[in-house]
């Protein structure tokens, strides 16, 4: 694609809101370093040492179960959000998942409900 | 470190900017969610409801399985810093790093198959009870996931050695590890709703 | 356009095919059309086969105490008949029109991954042909296309095995399709063409794939559930093991509830771009229609429970799904409302692609209707498992979608044959389907009210059931007789020679039409640019002071932005042979889940080969 017709192309349908493949190109470059990714990495390693802890704490029921779904969670949303790198991405993809992984959770908990899954 | 160098791939001129690929891998991995959330849905439903052992807290080894989980959790931060490689056009670490990524995982698997072996020798098949029955099916579905990925690391390892990749190496391995780090979550839940909360008495 | 290739240059492990004619190319094609032209063929033959069953199904009903069909023979085929009209039929030919005509809506050359497109249809057709030879290795499955257990598990015959097998091999086309015509429409559209801009054809096909996305994994995970009960003896629906047969039902209706409107919305596409063409009017209030489309797809994944009001959920439960499906009665009123705005004061020409539209909407309607008395929780446990329910969802899916496919065969036959179906005998068909179909779907109402149960073989003659099931019947066979009717319309049509005197025979709005008749294989030679929903039209006729329509004259149609050069070397997809080698292995593994290890081995080997081969090849030669 030439140039003049990349720029025509802009002018067709940038104002409709449809993003510059040339800046869209350099913007999926932006990830987290290398040193970012262990220091994420040591806070994943220390977040599990703590749910195994909690695990065999002997904490009352409710409080442990809190505090472990508490724990999966962050651990859940560091990996996304900085490996899978939907912090730094168009927010479009994040659109996408969070419609399956809240949807999901959603629908289930409502299974889960419906089944009487929590009763007793 | 100093900042990713940038490479101008060869840009696809789609209508949102974005890649297909990623597009269809993010599409792909929220429609996973729905099916680890029905198996997990499965297993929640199913806790405590073995009419038989053995139970879960007779078979369990928490110990043995956090070493798994952070076998796992390891091999997402090769696979991160593997991308971070490729982007620098550093392709011979970026082979290292994803072949460290494969032993890892196969390492998990590796342990995950030595562990249903040893609940297989303790009693627990996959008809003796729900708890068999879920936990196999859960954690085998999963590790299926693991060694699809391992194998679409190797591939990529292969590959880039044969120079059969694009230029841009490091978007294949992007999405491959887009791939991994979703197993990787996926365990995340799996070892909290599995292992980590304790079973309440069997019933009856 | 000119798409920048990096990729260096290489020879593949074999010769890559290259022919795009004959019949082998047909096997290893990736071209969007050719595909949609394959789910087409198959689809229909598949209808044919359903049709057949549904037959089998009236005559053993024809009389009282019939011993035409066992109870056996008949629960097979009322299940198979399910089966192939739902994942066979319906869902297929839906894709084969948003296959074939998603890419040319939207301005593109083809859909957003070729060779996984040919990979989705492959493994549609070998699911579908999986499932069929049950009826040859030992019966065919038998427990209703819903397939509660423990019946679903427990049945000794193996019919229920290829059931789970079957449909987790249809659900993995359907998947991988979804997710390639949803990224399709994100991310081919042409220049100018917005996602307000779209047809609500591609709209409804974009909230399609979604709902198959995020609805067939839930019953991938059931269907396994189900295969590991069966063939491994685990207890996920075991009762005396803890097991819960209502998580089935869950799980099977959160798929199946949003797979009814997977059904009914591509029909509910077709509709909304046959009726302006033949109202000569743009669609009343787009922006609703695309909207209550979306809030279809939404609310259809929380009204599933509506299914099982005689299950024991309980009060709550009961009375929340019950407002909720009430509530989704809303989008789909708001649409049927604009339908009619569309055709009010329009001028209207019943053509046979207008009689078929305007047939569905009005049977679509009954079917609303009768829906609306059983979202009434009492009103439902009177109608459920009844004949009145086999009524109202025969009213939304053969009523609704069926008449509406119809109606899309009529319109873009000229597009895709360049040939156009005798209009006569169009309409002949229309008024010998509607007749025949209100004669056999009716009746079931009365039926249904008057104690007639589901899924029964036969009746005793006290019951005076037998009137109205024998009139059911005969509107059975007029059905059948249009579908005759219709099949020898389209022979005979293709016989004739290839040619349009005109190419845009409806006067049409969208801009599949402004490509030759079939559309090359490239579909545009300069990729378009879009300026306004039904760019086509606005192609065609302008306004003029006085707002009525002017044709613009031939020549000067040319659109100014048109006419550029990008440079003439298209680069298509190149035929391939992977999708097929990667399909062939699915069966392959299911068949070695009934009889032997070995086999899995041997086609997840020949699956992993063709993955490989995929990988490995580029997607255009050099």
């Amino acid at each position: 694609m030439t140039m003049e017709r990349l720029d025509e192309f802009h002018e067709e349908v940038g104002a409709q809101g449809i993003a510059d493949p040339r800046e869209a190109g350099h913007a999926r470059r932006r990830h987290p370093s290398a040193k970012e990714y262990v220091r994420i990495g040591i806070i994943l390693v220390v977040l599990t040492t703590l749910e195994v802890w909690t695990s065999y704490s002997g904490l009352p029921h409710g409080l442990l179960i809190g505090m472990l779904f508490g724990l999966a969670l962050v651990k859940f949303v560091l990996v996304v959000l900085w490996y899978m790198h939907l912090r730094f991405d168009d927010a479009r993809y994040s659109r996408f998942f969070i419609m399956g992984a809240a949807g999901a959770g959603i629908l289930f908990l409502v299974v889960l409900l419906l089944l009487k899954a929590f009763a007793g | 470190m100093a900042e990713t160098t940038v490479h101008a791939a060869p840009v696809e001129r789609t209508s949102t900017g974005l890649p297909s690929v990623k597009l269809a891998m993010w599409l792909f991995l929220a429609s996973e969610c729905l099916l680890f959330g029905a198996l997990i849905t499965t297993y929640v439903l199913y806790r405590g409801a073995s009419t038989t052992g053995p139970y879960p807290n007779e078979i369990f080894d928490i110990r043995y399985t956090s070493v798994s989980s952070f076998v796992l959790l390891a091999s997402s931060l090769t696979m991160v810093l593997s991308l971070t490689a490729a982007e620098q056009r550093d392709f011979a670490r970026m082979r290292l790093w994803l072949v460290a990524t494969a032993m890892l995982g196969l390492t998990f698997v590796g342990g995950q198959v030595y562990e249903f072996t040893s609940f297989y020798h303790e009693g627990l098949t996959i008809k003796s009870n729900l708890f068999g029955t879920t936990f196999y099916v859960l954690t085998g579905f999963h590790g299926v996931h693991v060694t699809v990925g391992i194998l679409m690391l190797l591939s990529l390892v292969g590959m880039s050695w044969a120079g059969r990749l694009p230029d841009d190496q490091a978007f294949p391995v992007e999405m491959v590890g887009l791939y991994w780090h979703f197993v990787d979550i996926v365990w995340i839940v799996i070892f909290t709703v599995v292992y980590l909360i304790p079973q309440a008495k069997p019933a009856g | 356009m000119v798409t920048a290739t990096s990729v260096p240059a290489r020879r593949g492990i074999i010769r890559r095919p290259t022919a795009i004619t004959g019949w082998w190319s047909w096997f290893t094609t990736v071209d969007h059309k050719k595909i949609g032209l394959l789910y087409g063929f198959s689809a229909f033959a598949f209808f044919l086969i359903g049709g057949i069953e549904a037959l089998l199904i009236r005559s053993q009903l024809a009389k009282p105490d019939n011993t035409l069909l066992n109870a056996d023979q008949y629960n097979q085929i009322f299940t198979m008949h399910g089966i192939t009209m739902i994942f066979l039929f319906v869902m297929p030919m839906s894709a084969a029109f948003f296959n074939y005509l998603i890419p040319l809506m939207i301005g593109a050359r083809d859909v957003a991954f070729p060779r996984l497109n040919a990979f989705s249809f492959w493994v549609f057709i070998l699911g579908g042909l999986f499932l069929y030879s049950s009826w040859f290795l030992g019966g065919a499955p038998n427990g209703g296309w819903f397939g509660y257990p423990p019946n679903s598990t427990t049945d000794p015959s193996i019919g229920m095995t290829f059931y789970a097998l079957g449909l987790v091999i249809t659900g993995i086309a359907s998947s991988a399709g979804a997710i390639n015509l949803a990224v399709t429409v994100v991310n081919m559209r042409a220049p100018g063409m917005t996602l307000f801009r779209m047809p609500v054809f591609v709209w409804m096909g974009l909230v399609v794939q979604f709902l198959l996305a995020f609805a067939l994994p839930i019953i991938t995970v059931a269907l396994f559930e189900m295969l590991f009960d069966r063939r491994w003896g685990t207890h996920f629906f075991d009762p005396t093991a803890g097991g819960q047969p209502l998580l089935w039902q869950n799980l099977f209706w959160l798929f199946g509830h949003p797979e009814v409107y997977i059904l009914i919305l591509p029909a509910f596409g077709i509709i909304s771009e046959i009726l302006p063409v033949f109202s000569r009017k743009p669609l009343f209030g787009y922006q609703f229609v695309v909207f209550s489309g979306i809030a279809i797809g939404f609310i259809g994944f929380g009204v599933w429970a509506h299914h099982m009001f005689a299950v024991g959920l309980g009060p709550v439960a009961n009375t929340a799904f019950g407002i909720t499906t009430a509530i989704i009665a809303v989008p789909t009123g708001i649409k049927i409302f604009n339908w009619m705005g569309t055709m009010y004061k329009g001028d209207i020409h019943f053509d046979s692609p207008m009689l078929f539209a305007v047939g569905a909407v009005a049977m679509f309607v009954i079917g609303g209707l009768s829906g609306v008395t059983h979202a009434v929780v009492p009103s439902d446990y009177q109608q459920t498992d009844t004949y009145y329910i086999v009524a109202h969802f025969h009213y939304v899916l053969f009523g609704g979608a069926v008449f509406g496919l119809f109606g899309a065969m009529y319109y873009w036959w000229p597009k895709v044959f360049a040939r156009q179906l005798d209009e006569l005998w169009g309409k002949v068909q229309f008024w010998i389907l509607l007749v025949g179909f209100n004669l056999a779907f009716g009746p079931m109402h009365i039926l249904g009210l008057g104690g007639m149960i589901r899924r029964e073989y036969t009746y005793p003659a006290s019951l005076g059931l037998t009137f109205w099931n024998q009139v059911s019947t005969v509107g059975a066979f007029l059905i059948a007789l249009s579908v005759l009717v219709f099949t020898v319309n389209a022979v005979k049509t293709q016989r004739k020679t290839k040619g349009l005197a005109d190419e845009d025979p409806w006067d049409a709005r969208t801009l599949e039409w402004t490509t030759s008749c079939p559309p090359p294989i490239y579909n545009f030679e300069e990729i378009p640019v879009v300026h306004s929903v039904d760019e086509f039209w606005h192609r065609k006729y302008v306004e003029d002071r006085e707002g009525r329509l002017v044709r613009v004259p031939a020549g000067a149609s040319d659109h100014p932005a048109d006419g550029h050069t990008e440079g003439h070397a298209i680069h298509l997809p190149s035929p391939s042979f992977w999708p097929l080698v990667a399909s062939v292995g699915l069966p392959v593994i299911a068949y070695g889940v009934l009889y032997s290890w070995w086999l899995v081995g041997a086609g997840a080997l020949v699956t992993v080969v063709g993955f490989m081969g995929w990988a490995m090849e580029p997607p255009v030669a050099e």
